[in-house]
């Protein structure tokens, strides 16, 4: 199963995912520009990303904990995600997402 | 005037795998001060996730990361390690007689044979808000911590984020400021209950105002700010403000370290897998912040580290030293030193 990410320079990438992966993982372990610094603990907010608008119903809304964590960072859209929160799966083959400002590594 | 301190072993970050270091490092007799930028120990176990299990250590089914933190500060409690909170390392310079010599950004100076550096994914600073230009205002302006209430005096005042730092500095500036702006991405806050009551109340006293928004563009000239722009539910707004405090949290960032002329690979120090010393002899690196094959960030691979390291920094201390290798179950020596036979 394929996502696709746009990263904060706007660069298009297809990557490949496994089943039960957190969709950080894969951006991360494919070398894009995530910083992901608690590893998927929802202890911070550096896997941000932007759910293309085709796919908010199928990843639907954040928890609660997760709402808290998007508090630390300062480019919150409506369309806004941990992606450490997101698990691969069928339902999510070809998703588009595209990495906030505030993911960037330094 | 500086603050000299001489010691075996400098061990740069408080998190579990140098706290641990201090543990293996004891058991050889070498006497640790920690140096950590936090104002307590346990790195990121206590700052990103106190409350959240952990269940791959050792031995230990299920822990948090505050109760290894507390339990590896009993652990190490024998060798009495010093620490030096809320400071940073700025500076590591070998010295002739092949110590080093280490300065702080509290003004300290430690002379030290061995360093070890535990810093994980860096030294926490706070996090800069993604808004272009905004580094040239940052301590002229823009603030990420209340030092002198005095510099707040009399000015418009912006606050941006909804936990406890925003909400405490709101009702600790308010009744010295010309205006405060409270600014936060929605009316949710995470903070103490009764300081939300509290802002709530100077709100409809109309002692502060509070947006729901976030912060876009800076307005100002030689890093002197005259205006916020506001991106909120009810369109855009520029609101005059001459200070601004954005409070999002912290994040980790490498800092001095990449200036310590140590070989770095993307943002990790490299370090061979039988000492764990990194480029330069002396200077240890263990924990998340070291790169090696096959390296996992693992606090478990961390503690192994640790070990492997105290033995080649007992042979740096103590040269020629013959280090009879023993049990913590078996040795009465040993045992003495934890203070249990």
């Amino acid at each position: 199963m394929k996502i696709l990410v746009t990263d904060q320079a706007g660069v298009d990438h297809e990557l490949e995912g496994l089943e039960g992966w957190r969709v950080m993982e894969v951006i991360r372990d494919w070398g894009l520009n995530i910083k992901a610094e608690c590893g998927g603990a929802l202890s911070c907010a550096t896997c941000h990303v932007y759910v293309d608008k085709d796919w908010l119903d199928v990843v639907g809304p954040p928890s609660d904990e997760e709402e808290d964590m998007l508090d630390s960072v300062g480019d919150v859209r409506p369309n806004s995600r941990l992606s450490c929160q997101l698990l691969m799966s069928d339902a999510l083959d070809g998703l588009k997402l595209t990495l906030a400002p505030s993911a960037a590594k330094d | 005037m500086s603050t000299e301190i001489t010691t075996d072993v400098v061990v740069i970050g408080a998190g579990p795998c140098g706290l641990f270091a201090a543990f293996e490092l004891g058991l050889l007799d070498l006497k640790c001060h920690f140096v950590d930028i936090l104002d307590r120990p346990g790195g990121q176990c206590a700052e990103l996730y106190p409350e959240k299990p952990i269940y791959d250590i050792p031995g230990f089914p299920v822990v948090t990361g505050q109760q290894l933190t507390d339990n590896l500060m009993a652990q190490i409690a024998p060798f009495s390690p010093e620490f030096h909170f809320n400071r940073m390392v700025n500076s590591i310079v070998k010295q002739d007689d092949g110590s080093f010599k280490l300065t702080t950004d509290a003004d300290e100076v430690f002379h030290a044979k061995v360093v070890v550096i535990a810093a994980g994914g860096g030294s926490f600073q706070p996090k800069r808000p993604p808004v272009d230009g905004i580094e040239a205002y940052e301590n002229k302006s823009v603030f990420y911590s209340v030092r002198k209430m005095d510099d707040f005096r009399g000015q418009d005042v912006v606050i941006v984020g909804g936990g406890d730092s925003a909400l405490d500095w709101t009702l600790n500036l308010q009744p010295i400021v010309n205006s405060l702006t409270l600014v936060h991405r929605r009316a949710v806050f995470k903070a103490a209950p009764a300081s939300v009551n509290k802002m709530q109340e100077l709100v409809a006293e109309g002692k502060i105002n509070f947006l729901t928004g976030q912060i876009g563009k800076l307005d100002g000239a030689d890093g002197q700010l005259t205006h916020v722009h506001l991106t909120t539910d009810a369109g855009d707004l520029a609101v005059p403000a001459t200070r601004l405090l954005p409070f999002f949290g912290l994040t980790m960032k490498l800092g001095p370290v990449a200036d310590w002329g140590l070989e770095l690979n993307d943002n990790t120090i490299v370090v061979d897998t039988e000492k764990f010393q990194t480029s330069v002899p002396g200077i240890f690196a263990i924990g998340d912040i070291n790169a090696y094959p096959g390296k996992l960030k693992l606090i478990l691979s961390g503690f192994h580290e640790a070990a492997l390291m105290a033995q080649a920094a007992k042979a740096i201390v103590a040269p020629g030293e013959r280090v009879v290798f023993q049990y913590t179950t078996s040795s009465t020596k040993l045992q003495k030193k934890l203070g249990v036979a």
